[in-house]
């Protein structure tokens, strides 16, 4: 008996886990030229939306000590900052072509994405 | 009017001597305007700042509180891996002297208090819930975001564990507790990450050492008065005072004065290249020996340091393809993890019982490393091209590194890369009419007035003889061809020998040993004849050489005729020539390789070759000037040595080496231990183990680059 309760309870315990973790739904964000991140456990917001060619100015303050945080890339954009904690990075792109860029942290455990339309 | 953006933020500050000092930066800080609240804190040092980013800026702030005698610090990297440190010691104490009251063999010789299960409890709770409490705090955040990291899978190991243990004290369960196993394991994990720590700083310290040699200040003359001044202060067109030993500030000209300066930190040219008026000296670089004043002209984000830094900046954040994989996977990995561990346990709790399915568990959320998988190729790309910008080699990004890794043939241009691109005369053969000065002043009066450059090396080795040049009159350019002029009443052509119906012997014997030849000539009277040539690079022969040796074929591309080019190849030991190339056609060249399947490099000056370097799979530059913002380039070389292709290609090659290896342990460790430790065959201990040390050898790994042979 206990053996079937740990094989139901063990196989809805992997369908949360999916649900939870990759499950996500992408939430949309308006369109914006002065973004602030808050980097702490993940990026607040994950998902920005810019405009294509204009700069934009992207200030990350990172408020959580985890060093896995430290460093902020957006590989396709070639930028890679350092974030010191509690202090305001500020990073000014302009895209020039619409599109998805990711960003993640030093070790690619955290991610987030650049929206430009 | 701008929008405003509050920012809020904490600032450490140090040298305040007492809670007044603290009382006058608030104060200063609140009448700034832009900020709009300020609270420093003198017993913690530190100072909470919101402030309208729109308004000012952080480094203002920062600026503001030095003018009042305190500095600002971002937090201490050191102190934090101190702490790292502390915390591993603390941990291993701890997990030792559980081990020594729990182990069979050795409980019986420890004291009464260790074996007491109440007192391994308290020490498991100090390990758990103090030394690893950054990890539940990562969690949580992460968990927030409906995200999770590798301190995820250590939370809920180590958790596991000790809930398991506590309810066993207390009587609630039967069976054995785990104290000592989950202590070794954090304390494990934390020296992990403290080697790992140390020797990520150490990835990064080329780039470092760029960014220290940019200068603070600059003596600039104004109104004739000698100041000290920021350098950021420092405009074009500033005169700038600089004395032996001292580093010059900005790029600038020599204006007055002669000396030699050490280029080496930003070319890597290791020899110290003399400097007189005219000439162009690069700010970080080392005055050695004379006096100089020079004249700004780049000055902050446009000097070449800056420019260099930026470029290595931008290589090290760029993605290398091969990393693709590692990337799909690392979104994946903990959330894929965390079922493993689910169904391991489910798989050992129905064939066997909860003890091995929980211990099973437990090692399978603690072997699986994701960080070994996301530092693989970033450690090697930073050690990499920041070894490569020490040696004045820039490479763009990941994506050339690999290009670079693969390429099979060289070719390069010839003027001004293979050769030094400033024509010389390197023989005078005067007929028996004339002697050979009487040649080489003629023909430097006639040519005077031409723009070709043929021309105005034949008019540089004439003024080298102090003779004084001729008037000449009814001048006329031959298109290209050459020129005509009366001096003294007599009219002489000067220009290639195909002008005259009949040339000397000597013609066709300078042309074999590929120098262009021009012939002095009154009417189809024959006065002599001038050979020029551009000679090549003392570093070119042994380049090509060591290129050779690397198994890399090489072509040389030219406009020059095949007797020429011919010539020239053989010398430098090239074996394949494209002669008679106009500019335009060079990519057709390039094409021609490629389609014979080689991976092709083109060498050039990055101006004039922009069309080949782009066609070639990687395009390297000769950066002349300061200019090292070269588009069209893969690869740019800051200087002039030659041997820098061949070390390129090697130190790229030896980079995405070193990425491939750290990219194959990073999976086969985690293909490998997972089902191991999902089939039971690894204890939590060792398995905590194994996960300390695979992302520190990942990391050791890409620092091994840093041996390779640079010479």
């Amino acid at each position: 008996m206990d053996k079937a309760i740990v094989l139901v309870s063990s196989l809805g315990l992997i369908g949360f886990i999916y649900w939870f973790f990759l499950g996500k739904r992408e939430k949309t964000s308006e369109i914006s030229t002065d973004i602030k991140i808050t980097v702490s456990g993940g990026y607040s917001p994950e998902s920005i939306t810019i405009p294509v060619g204009k700069p934009v100015k992207i200030t990350l303050i990172r408020t959580d000590p985890t060093d896995c945080l430290e460093e902020f890339v957006i590989p396709d954009l070639k930028i890679k900052k350092t974030l010191p904690l509690n202090t305001p990075v500020t990073i000014a792109v302009t895209v020039t072509s619409p599109g998805r860029y990711g960003f993640h942290c030093g070790m690619n455990m955290y991610h987030g994405q650049i929206i430009a339309r | 009017m701008a929008k405003s953006s509050p920012v809020s933020c904490l600032l450490n500050i140090s040298g305040m001597h007492c809670a007044s000092c603290a009382a006058t930066i608030s104060k200063v800080l609140r009448r700034t305007p832009g900020v709009s609240s300020a609270n420093v804190n003198y017993a913690t040092e530190k100072a909470q700042i919101k402030f309208d980013s729109t308004q000012i800026t952080l480094e203002k702030i920062s600026q503001i509180i030095s003018s009042l005698g305190y500095s600002t610090t971002p937090e201490d990297k050191d102190r934090q891996i101190n702490i790292l440190f502390m915390k591993f010691i603390i941990s291993a104490v701890f997990a030792s002297l559980a081990l020594w009251g729990s182990l069979p063999a050795i409980s019986s010789t420890a004291p009464a208090l260790l074996q007491s299960l109440y007192f391994q409890l308290v020490l498991a709770t100090l390990v758990q819930f103090w030394v690893a409490w950054d990890f539940y705090r990562s969690t949580w955040n992460s968990l927030k975001h409906r995200a999770a990291n590798m301190d995820t899978l250590i939370v809920l190991g180590t958790t596991v564990a000790y809930i398991y243990s506590a309810a066993v004290t207390f009587g609630l369960v039967r069976g054995e507790p785990y104290f000592d196993t989950g202590m070794t394991i954090i304390a494990l994990i934390i020296l992990g990450k403290w080697l790992e720590a140390r020797a990520k700083g150490k990835t990064s310290e080329a780039i470092k050492k760029l960014i220290q040699l940019q200068p603070k200040t600059a003596r600039v003359i104004r109104n004739g008065q000698e100041v000290d001044l920021p350098i950021s202060e420092v405009q074009v067109g500033d005169q700038i005072r600089l004395r032996p030993g001292e580093k010059v500030p900005v790029d600038g000209k020599v204006v007055s004065g002669e000396t030699s300066i050490d280029e080496s930190m930003v070319t890597g040219e290791s020899i110290p290249v003399y400097k007189h008026t005219g000439d162009l000296v690069i700010g970080g670089t080392i005055n050695t020996s004379g006096a100089i004043i020079l004249s700004a002209t780049k000055v902050g984000s446009a000097t070449m340091l800056a420019q260099i830094i930026k470029l290595v900046e931008q290589a090290q954040a760029s993605r290398a393809p091969i990393q693709k994989l590692a990337d799909v996977i690392s979104g994946y990995f903990v959330p894929a993890v965390l079922m493993i561990a689910v169904a391991t346990f489910a798989g050992w709790y129905i064939s066997t019982g909860y003890l091995p399915a929980m211990l099973n568990a437990i090692a399978v959320l603690i072997i699986a490393c994701p960080c070994a998988l996301g530092l693989a190729t970033p450690t090697a790309l930073v050690v990499g091209t920041g070894l490569a910008a020490q040696k004045g080699i820039l490479i763009k990004d990941a994506e050339n590194l690999e290009i670079a890794y693969k390429v099979s043939h060289v070719v390069f241009d010839k003027t001004g890369t293979l050769t030094e691109g400033k024509p010389v005369v390197t023989d005078i053969v005067p007929s028996n009419q004339v002697t050979n000065n009487d040649l080489l002043r003629l023909a430097a009066s006639l040519d005077a007035n031409s723009e070709h450059p043929l021309a105005s090396a034949i008019v540089a080795a004439g003024a080298k003889t102090a003779l004084k040049s001729l008037p000449v009159t009814g001048f006329k350019n031959l298109a290209g061809r050459g020129v005509e002029g009366t001096i003294s009443k007599i009219k002489y052509t000067l220009g290639t020998p195909s002008l005259f119906p009949s040339v000397p012997s000597d013609v066709a014997r300078l042309e074999k040993q590929g120098k262009t030849v021009v012939v002095l000539a009154i009417g189809k009277k024959i006065l002599g004849v001038i050979a020029i040539a551009d000679t090549l690079r003392p570093t070119a022969t042994d380049a090509i050489s060591q290129l050779t040796r690397q198994k890399i074929g090489t072509s040389l591309i030219t406009g020059d005729n095949p007797t020429t080019a011919a010539a020239i190849a053989k010398i430098a030991g090239i074996t394949r020539f494209f002669a008679q190339v106009r500019p335009q056609d060079k990519a057709a060249a390039i094409k021609q390789l490629q389609s014979e399947g080689q991976i092709v490099a083109m060498v050039g000056d990055g101006i004039n070759d922009a069309p080949a370097l782009s066609a070639a799979n990687i395009g390297i530059a000769m950066a002349s000037g300061t200019d090292v913002a070269i588009e069209a380039a893969g690869i740019t070389l800051v200087n002039k040595d030659l041997h820098s292709i061949p070390l390129a290609l090697r130190l790229s090659r030896s980079t995405l080496r070193t990425i491939k290896t750290n990219l194959f342990w990073a999976f086969i460790y985690n293909v490998i231990l997972i089902p191991a430790a999902a089939m039971g065959l690894l204890s939590p201990i060792l398995a905590a183990g194994a996960m300390a040390f695979s992302s520190v050898s990942v990391v050791g790994n890409s620092l091994l680059l840093k041996r390779t042979r640079l010479s």
